[in-house]
């Protein structure tokens, strides 16, 4: 299926059948492997990306669901070489072990944080519930999401 | 009989002992056998001939003892740049534990360099010394003195040259910040310019001048993890992330049960598909494709019929691991047993004993970036990039499994997502290697979650029977302490106990297991420690004190009243809905005690705080450190309480993550650390004894308020027994 898509602000004309899970054009055909495969059925988050703004699991997303959506991944977050406050933020407290969930989490943490900018850590626990990070380094995650929000606001 | 006590210092022979045996898949491929190949878009069907790689069968038997030989000149170890930039080459692997940056600190430590200025290449088998694996905390302990070694000689080396080259007198010089100065005639060099690119050939010193812990200025901070950017920004290719050019999607077909052989196979569907190439080697049924969703579709067009035999299942694990096993186990030096003084007179001199059993199940490690490879065959070598903690030992497999010497193949480690004692093996890298050599293109593999749950190996399950005999005024008299199957890692006690007999009993394990986390440390610590409060209870003695009473080790005990003081140990009352537990543990050279309170809700157990102390002689990074027992205790969480894997007839019940529980962030307790640094001891490994003592701290503490013992690892999968109430 011929499709556009608009990712990090560009677009991206691809022909792939129609199925295809975001998450697999993100990293096979566009080289974004920013996103990360972690179980495939939406349960790790590690694949979170923003389609217009709301994070969402790319390998649960076929094509034809976000064709004409506002992709945005963990590549488009920097700005000129500057990084967005969440992944500034991350990398202050150290926020990951082997961070390969990171990613995801940092892309769930913008989300939260374009629609709710001061959020309480039980809005933070309940928001990333669903993304699953293996070296337990929660306590810093939702301290550097609470960091960002801070940040963003002085 | 070989006794624990026997103790030797030589790494080689500690590292061996420290990895469990991890059960190897047997891939026996004979290479040459119907290899379909469907050329792209062509539509032609050919037979792979006869391999060439053949001839060379007597290659992979060739062992070279040579290269297990730590190299002694420094240029194996470290190369200087002509522009100063050092880089450092170690077969030790990254996988979160944050050694690059731990190391590079090392080295920047004794060579006198901005940490920017050096760079590791780890577990790249053609350019890094030979490593036996990344287990067992042994890089800190061993790797980190390695390299300040040749850190400190290519140091001196440094000032010998400086000396030659500007003829002065070698006191008068100092090496600082990348660069050699003369204090007297102010003239300085930078490291590159000296060396210009030259290779540094001086042999190492077996004992130099290094600094000692207290004059650490780079060691022992909290650097900032190397390339933490990357990580932030999505730009660090873990292996799953690489792409070469023409690169095909690799797909393995699963039997549907555990030591299944290939009955039937019909791939006329998946033939007829545009770019895809099917191989059936064996038992080995795989595809690749131009891309990973037709890779999918025609592995599922395949038609395989297997004939598995009949197997265990879960219901009788427990009864099931106490037989004997029939094969003799590899486990280096044999079953290890100790004992001391006479158990049986301990018993007699006893005024109560105590007989429990505990159980650990099966878990699996489910480290988030699943088992992943890209493999690559050029003129008769093969390159394979992989997430394993054993890039030489994976190379080995390959050369064995392709009948190749050793020498033309490579394995290169990128930093990887996760191991925590799961990724020793090659399976991703062979299967990648079958699928590549068939279609004469790179292949990728990414096992899924589902694969990653089934076909990786397990954390052993156990039962662990212990027997003690105490006196009233709380002196543990006699200890006896059997583990079935789960490991004999962490089996001794460190509490001062005259009579002891504790033994590890082998057996066939009903699933294929090896090495995690702790080995099994943790349910050793789980059984110990839980006995440890029943016999506090047995002589009415408070928990903490009772440990104390039993505790001559001055580290332990210090670390157990770091963590009481932390928590506030004492200062609260157990409750029926609140309870605490205390634990120590001792393993790897490191010290632990843990500290958990407990909240009961409707029957579900919920760990609100705990407080660990730990204490691994010198800190090298304490933001680091900090960092992994926070995380282990996060973990451990997971296995303490509700983690399992089911499993009947060969096959696994919950392969998925909705099916496997996995702490998440509403699981998190409130966490404080407590660092004992001392830098009047070596430093010790820290990846693993943090998790130890968790999962006995909160069984002590569910009993605080319930009064009910859970024995068995996990706690409370379904919530504490008996009926629930309502809220």
């Amino acid at each position: 299926m011929p499709a556009t898509l608009l990712i990090n602000g560009t677009e991206h004309k691809l022909d792939v059948p129609a199925d295809t899970k975001l998450l697999y054009v993100l990293r096979d055909n566009l080289g974004l492997t920013g996103t990360k495969y972690g179980c495939g059925e939406g349960m790790c988050g590690a694949c979170t990306v923003l389609l217009d703004g709301k994070p969402a699991r790319s390998c649960q997303a076929p094509l034809s669901v976000v064709a004409g959506k506002k992709i945005t991944t963990i590549e488009g977050l920097e700005r000129n070489g500057k990084l967005h406050p969440v992944q500034e933020a991350f990398l202050k407290a150290e926020a990951f072990q082997c961070a390969y969930c990171t990613s995801g989490m940092i892309m769930a943490a913008v989300g939260l944080l374009s629609k709710n900018p001061q959020p309480t850590d039980e809005q933070i626990i309940s928001t990333l519930e669903g993304n699953v990070c293996r070296c337990g380094t929660h306590p810093r995650i939702v301290e550097a999401v609470q960091q960002a929000a801070s940040a963003k606001h002085v | 009989m070989t006794t624990l006590t026997q103790e030797s210092n030589r790494e080689l022979i500690s590292e061996r002992e420290q990895h469990e045996s991890v059960a190897r898949f047997s891939y026996g491929f004979e290479l040459h056998r119907r290899d379909f190949f469907k050329l792209l878009g062509g539509g032609m069907l050919v037979c792979a001939c006869a391999d060439p790689a053949m001839a060379q069968e007597s290659g992979a038997r060739h062992r070279d003892r040579d290269e297990e030989q730590l190299p002694q000149n420094i240029s194996a170890w470290l190369h200087i740049a002509g522009d100063g930039k050092v880089t450092v080459y170690t077969g030790k692997v990254e996988v979160g534990q944050n050694i690059r940056t731990s190391l590079t600190q090392q080295v920047a430590e004794e060579l006198r360099a901005p940490i920017e200025s050096i760079q590791l290449i780890m577990g790249d088998t053609s350019l890094t010394p030979y490593d036996m694996g990344t287990f067992g905390s042994r890089t800190t302990p061993t790797m980190g003195p390695q390299l300040r070694n040749a850190s400190a000689a290519a140091r001196e080396n440094l000032i010998d040259l400086a000396a030659q080259h500007w003829r002065a007198d070698r006191s008068s010089l100092v090496a600082e910040n990348g660069r050699i100065t003369n204090t007297r005639s102010r003239q300085s060099v930078s490291y590159g310019e000296l060396t210009k690119g030259q290779e540094l050939v001086k042999l190492m010193n077996d004992d130099p001048a290094l600094e000692a812990p207290t004059d650490w200025k780079i060691a022992g901070t909290s650097t900032p993890k190397i390339d933490g950017r990357a990580f932030v920004t999505g730009k660090h290719k873990y292996t799953s992330d690489i792409s070469l050019p023409g690169m095909l999607y690799g797909k393995v077909v699963r039997p549907s049960a555990f030591r299944s052989t290939l009955k039937s196979l019909d791939v006329s569907a998946a033939e007829k598909m545009a770019g895809v190439i099917v191989v059936n080697d064996g038992n080995f049924v795989g595809v690749a494709a131009v891309d990973a969703t037709t890779a999918l579709k025609a592995a599922k067009a395949i038609r395989a019929e297997w004939s598995a035999p009949s197997q265990t299942s879960e219901a009788t694990l427990f009864q099931d691991v106490r037989k004997p096993a029939t094969t003799e186990s590899d486990n280096p030096g044999g079953p290890p047993e100790f004992r001391s003084g006479s158990i049986e007179q301990g018993f007699s001199s006893a005024d109560k004993t105590l007989k429990q059993t505990y159980t650990i199940s099966y878990i699996q490690h489910v480290p988030l970036e699943p088992r992943a490879a890209v493999a690559e065959w050029r003129d008769g070598k093969l390159t394979v990039w992989t997430g394993t903690q054993r890039p030489f030992a994976v190379r080995d497999e390959l050369a064995e499994a392709f009948r190749i010497p050793k020498d033309k193949v490579r394995v290169l480690m990128p930093d990887t997502g996760a191991a925590y004692g799961g990724k020793h093996t090659g399976e991703a890298a062979i299967e990648a290697a079958r699928l590549a050599k068939a279609a004469g293109k790179p292949v990728k593999l990414v096992w899924t979650r589902e694969e990653e749950f089934t076909w990786a190996y397990f954390r052993p399950a156990g039962v662990i029977d212990v027997k003690s005999g105490v006196r009233k005024d709380g002196t543990i008299v006699a200890w006896e302490f059997h583990n079935y199957n789960s490991g004999p890692a962490g089996l001794r006690s460190v509490y001062a106990i005259a009579n002891q007999h504790i033994e590890f009993h082998p057996t066939d394990p009903p699933l294929r297991q090896g090495s995690y986390r702790g080995l099994a440390a943790p349910a050793n610590h789980f059984a110990r420690e839980v006995h440890m409060d029943e016999l506090a209870e047995l002589v009415s003695l408070e928990p903490f004190e009772f440990r104390m009473r039993n505790l001559a080790d001055p580290r332990a005990r210090a670390v157990l009243q770091a963590a009481a003081k932390t928590f506030g140990w004492g200062g609260q009352k157990n409750s029926p809905t609140r309870g605490f537990g205390i634990a120590l543990g001792f393993e790897k050279g490191s010290y632990v005690a843990t500290c958990a309170e407990v909240e009961i809700k409707d029957r579900e157990v919920g760990v609100t705080r705990v407080a660990e102390a730990f204490e691994c002689g010198a800190v090298v990074n304490p933001d680091g450190l900090r960092n992994q027992i926070s995380g282990a205790i996060m973990m451990g969480l997971g296995g303490a309480l509700f983690e399992a894997i089911h499993f009947d007839n060969g096959k696994i019940l919950n392969p998925h993550l909705a099916e496997y529980r996995v702490p998440r962030f509403s699981d998190m307790p409130q966490i404080e650390v407590t660092i004992l640094d001392r830098k009047d001891l070596a430093p010790a490994g820290a990846g693993e004894t943090p998790i130890m003592a968790l999962a006995p701290a909160i069984s002590n503490a569910i009993f605080g308020a319930t009064g009910m013992r859970p024995r068995s690892l996990p706690m409370v999968a379904e919530g504490l027994p008996g009926p629930k109430t309502a809220a």
